[in-house]
């Protein structure tokens, strides 16, 4: 490849997107680099996104053949036992009205698709089905461009912004982002389930177009620190379950038994009833934490979204992080151009960028969250059960007086869990949050 | 028990590759000197299986998470994400 360009992106992701947007809406000529066949045909995500910050690239989203899949009016939280479960939720008339589109779902391979379109159409160049293998440097270790696998392959620009996701040979083969160790991610599946559109809308009591988010906790991941969710598609259901990849190693449990076992839950169960499976996906979930966040640039080069492990677990945001970064990146890099100045020094406003926005703020309010949840195995053995035998004695009408019951309840919960243990449990709890 | 992990690979879509992007770096660590061969554990597409004594790689099926290559306890396996435009094609995503 010949020719020069500016910005050379590696990733055509939402971060890789954003900033391919932001960049041609500048007059900036970018070429962004997807290993895919299509922008779409290697990425997923649990299949939220959030319109707030989608219209900072894209103001007029919604009239323009955005393929969303339904808009979100309500949120459950689960925590279940194996048997049972608790469950709390917050609909809003709001979300179907002024607060439309805030929180929508989507399916990757389209979304990511169009959005790629809409790069296109503002005159950035998007080449599908190239893996960038390799980045180039100067003797100084300045990055000078990408290394391709096409023939002649090597292309030389001002500055290369790495949005190519959390599983990334690239960062590692490079040192630029450290190689996660297990316990820095999570492992996650999911499977999309297909059923007619009126099924969804009656089972999960929603009108045309609307849609749920349940995010799901408990004995559900076999013990593991984990996570389940299922998200309401158009014509599918998202079922996603997930744990921290070392926790997958110590208990040898294979992902893929685990979502069948979460499919037989008495609470899943009705809501995927008669579906037909459709796809089934992996990927890692960022886990490591604020302070594991790699050095974020550097001489010639920046790293957005998820390939800077920039994730909110507790929100399960992260599509609008990789939104966010990619305008950020792309910001930096207009100052640059017009310094032309691409070294460190001149790219550490993209730090200040992040700094001074909700990215760092939530990411360093949040993080004490995973370790939280890390050091309390029981959130995930035995307090489900604990919790699920308390309810479960309290509902049933059977003649015993609610004193003798509650004594039962409670000696049963202090039989795994001691008054020390619940406390710190707790406050543990409430500092994470 | 629910549908086998080779009824969900197949309701993916591949563009395979003839050569694997995947590659055990040394053959006898696995088998003599690894005694957990998490391998046959922690992959969501059931890629690595004991066979003969030695373990095979089922590179077709890859989901491209990457969590062998970090999961391996002795770091033995060589990945590359396939060429471009070939593996995993996702429809929904």
């Amino acid at each position: 490849m010949q020719e020069k360009y500016d910005v050379a992106i590696v990733g055509a992701g939402p971060a890789g997107i954003s900033a391919a947007c932001v960049l041609a809406d500048n007059g900036i000529n970018a070429v962004v680099f997807e290993r895919g066949e299509f922008p779409g045909a290697k990425n997923i995500s649990g299949g939220v996104l959030y319109g707030h910050d989608l219209a900072r690239i894209i103001p007029d989203f919604s009239q323009k053949n955005c393929p969303i899949e339904r808009n979100i009016v309500e949120s459950r939280i689960w925590y279940l036992s194996r048997d049972g479960g608790y469950s709390v939720s917050y609909r809003d008339k709001a979300f179907e009205s002024q607060r439309r589109y805030n929180v929508f779902t989507v399916g990757r391979a389209k979304f990511d698709r169009w959005f790629a379109d809409q790069a296109s159409q503002k005159g950035a160049l998007v080449v599908c089905g190239t893996v960038v293998t390799d980045l180039l440097r100067d003797e100084n270790g300045r990055v000078t461009g990408v290394r391709t696998d096409r023939p002649d392959g090597d292309l030389n620009a001002k500055v290369v912004l790495l949005a190519d996701g959390i599983n990334s040979p690239l960062a590692a083969k490079t040192g630029f982002r450290q190689e996660p160790s297990p316990s820095h991610v999570a492992l996650a599946v999911k499977e999309v389930i297909d059923l007619p559109e009126e099924v969804i809308d009656q089972r999960f009591n929603i009108s045309s177009g609307n849609g749920v988010t349940i995010e799901i906790l408990g004995s559900i991941t076999s013990g593991m620190n984990g996570v389940a969710v299922i998200y309401t598609n158009r014509k599918s259901l998202s079922l996603c379950i997930g744990a921290n990849l070392a926790d997958f190693a110590t208990k040898k449990i294979k992902p893929y038994e685990m979502l069948e076992i979460f499919k037989t839950h008495p609470m899943a169960a009705p809501l995927i009833k008669g579906g037909k499976p459709a796809e089934y996906m992996a990927h890692w979930l960022a886990e490591a934490g604020f302070e594991n966040i790699p050095k974020l640039y550097g001489n010639g080069y920046l790293i957005a979204g998820d390939s800077g492990m920039l994730f909110n677990t507790l929100h399960r945001e992260g599509s609008n992080m990789a939104m966010v970064s990619g305008a950020f990146a792309a910001q930096t890099i207009i100052d640059a151009i017009r310094k032309n100045d691409f070294s460190r020094s001149s790219l550490k406003n993209y730090e200040s960028r992040l700094q001074n926005s909700f990215i760092f703020d939530d990411l360093k309010k949040y993080r004490r969250f995973n370790p939280f949840l890390a050091h309390h195995p029981e959130i995930f053995t035995s307090l489900p059960e604990a919790m699920g035998f308390a309810a479960r004695e309290m509902l049933t009408v059977d003649g015993t007086p609610k004193k003798k019951k509650q004594k039962k309840i409670w000696k049963n919960l202090r039989k795994n869990h001691s008054l020390s243990a619940l406390l710190r449990l707790m406050w543990d709890g409430y500092r994470s949050v | 028990m629910g549908a086998s992990i080779e009824d969900k690979l197949f309701l993916d879509r591949f563009n395979v590759h003839e050569t694997s992007h995947l590659k055990i770096i040394d053959g006898a660590v696995c088998i003599d000197d690894c005694e957990q061969q998490l391998c046959l554990y922690i992959c969501p597409a059931n890629v690595y299986r004991l066979e003969h004594n030695r373990i095979s790689i089922n590179y077709e099926g890859c989901l491209e998470c990457g969590s062998c290559r970090i999961g391996c306890p002795h770091l033995n396996i060589e990945w590359k994400f396939p060429t471009g435009g070939y593996g995993v094609r996702h429809k929904f995503g």
